[in-house]
């Protein structure tokens, strides 16, 4: 740990289930990488995060998600957390099913495979990750996030690094379920495109430290 | 896999086939006896019942030795592993008791705590927990950071995160250390014996040892042998086996 004055605390959201977010700042060693970011989500609300590469952005998201806790701040999130990683981030020697159950203690054999099915991989629950292809081991990990029924998602690039048709199904897939499940959802991009299309309001880092740049204006002019 | 089991089955019976000849040169019998001078021995102690007996002795010793061990180091080397703090403290003890002979550790634990099962038993296990820990701790230097994140973001239980989590990624080194452990402890088990046990393989070969007796020496050694080997076989490589399942489907 460190100094307790220099981390940032997470309190249990508020009543109107609000996602609250100031960080005053973050810093690896003596580097300042992010200053001064406050930012609200509100329920069923889809913020994309933009900005240059290695600016801080996942930072950001890994602070938001309680995987990083040395920060000078503070973060309200809600209990039901579920993030979509760059990768996969499966457990290898754990077949498809157990994926969700293992990782979700709650869900029945019968939601799991349901929830298989409903990313296309109701034939896949006794394989391994391995057994799968790139494409359906992202779509198990979606199916790992949504599971839960998170109250905030938060996706880290989920569509990087996939070939035009695979990307493509995957966001469909992706706007899709955050449709049916409405969860408020945070995600990084670099790809303006896949920010309009799936935000509702996107918020762009710039700078060194970065600090959220003034024109944060809702886009699909859904205003919660 | 038959095809390896062929290449063994003739390479041992090979060192049988030396064995022969070299007691065929020897010439006698009281310094190395030929293969089948020993089977009507053998019968005769397993007919006594002395065999099974210092054989169970020896194993129960090996098995509480191998548990205690591999726990101990699992648990140290899991938290050396994790914590570099933890590990900066801890290293230097690890090398001294890396260091120290087995035989020092094995008189000092009877001058200490007697000439008793728990002296025996503490000596094995403290002379197998530095080499455990050091595996081990190899291997969770090297556990996913990634899975470590995913695991704290959907908030798993610990016992969870251990058993599905780190455990699995452990697997290799845990199996590692287990096959070594077994051939390592069974060997200074039979030496704690030597010294201080009034039974088990160690105690009969230090018996037929001052009575020159070069073929009951032999008879438990081998009877002893035969058995790790069974163990090595019917129980490791199976479950080595089963852990590595899904790196091959």
């Amino acid at each position: 740990m460190g100094d307790p004055a220099t981390l940032g605390t997470a309190r249990a959201p508020l009543a109107d289930g609000m996602i609250r977010v100031e960080i005053k700042e973050k810093r690896f060693g003596r580097l300042p990488v992010l200053s001064h970011v406050a930012f609200e989500v509100a329920p069923a609300e889809t913020v994309a995060i933009t900005g240059p590469s290695g600016i801080g952005k996942s930072t950001l998201l890994r602070i938001v998600a309680g995987i990083d806790k040395e920060f000078a701040g503070r973060v309200d999130t809600p209990a039901r957390i579920a993030m979509v990683f760059q990768e996969p981030t499966l457990l290898p020697w754990r077949s498809a099913r157990e994926n969700l159950t293992l990782v979700h203690p709650g869900l029945t054999r019968a939601e799991a495979d349901a929830a298989l099915a409903r990313v296309g991989l109701a034939e896949k629950a006794g394989d391994f990750p391995g057994q799968l292809s790139l494409g359906q081991q992202r779509r198990l990990a979606l199916a790992r996030a949504f599971a839960g029924r998170p109250e905030l998602l938060i996706l880290d690039e989920p569509f990087v690094s996939l070939d035009p048709e695979t990307a493509e199904t995957m966001i469909a897939l992706t706007e899709a379920l955050i449709k049916e499940a409405r969860p408020a959802t945070l995600f990084v991009t670099h790809s303006e495109t896949e920010a309009r299309r799936l935000a509702t309001r996107i918020l762009s880092l710039r700078g060194s430290p970065a600090t959220l740049a003034p024109h944060a204006v809702p886009i699909k002019g859904v205003n919660p | 896999m038959t095809d390896s089991r062929v290449v063994t089955g003739i390479s041992l019976a090979g060192l049988i086939l030396f064995w022969w000849a070299a007691a065929l040169l020897t010439a006698d019998p009281t310094i190395l006896p030929e293969p089948g001078a020993l089977i009507a021995p053998f019968l005769r102690e397993l007919a006594s019942g002395d065999l099974l007996y210092h054989l169970g002795q020896t194993l129960v010793r090996v098995a509480w030795a191998f548990l205690l061990a591999m726990g101990l180091g699992l648990a140290l080397g899991l938290a050396m592993g994790r914590s570099e703090r933890l590990n900066r403290w801890l290293d230097p003890w690890l090398v001294v008791f890396l260091n120290l002979p087995a035989l020092v550790l094995i008189v000092l634990c009877y001058l200490w705590i007697g000439l008793n099962e728990t002296a025996a038993i503490l000596a094995v296990t403290l002379n197998k927990v530095p080499n455990v820990t050091t595996v081990i701790r190899e291997g969770a230097r090297a556990v996913s950071p990634e899975l470590d994140a995913m695991a704290r973001v959907y908030r798993m239980s610990w016992w969870t995160r251990l058993t599905h989590v780190t455990l699995p990624q452990l697997a290799p080194f845990i199996a590692g250390a287990a096959r070594s452990g077994v051939a390592v402890i069974w060997k200074i088990v039979l030496v704690v014996e030597f010294l201080g046990r009034s039974s088990g393989i160690g105690f009969k070969i230090h018996m037929y040892f001052q009575l020159f007796d070069v073929t009951m020496v032999l008879v438990y050694a081998l009877s002893f042998i035969a058995i790790m080997l069974a163990v090595e076989w019917a129980i490791l490589q199976p479950w080595e086996r089963r852990v590595r399942r899904w790196r091959t489907a």
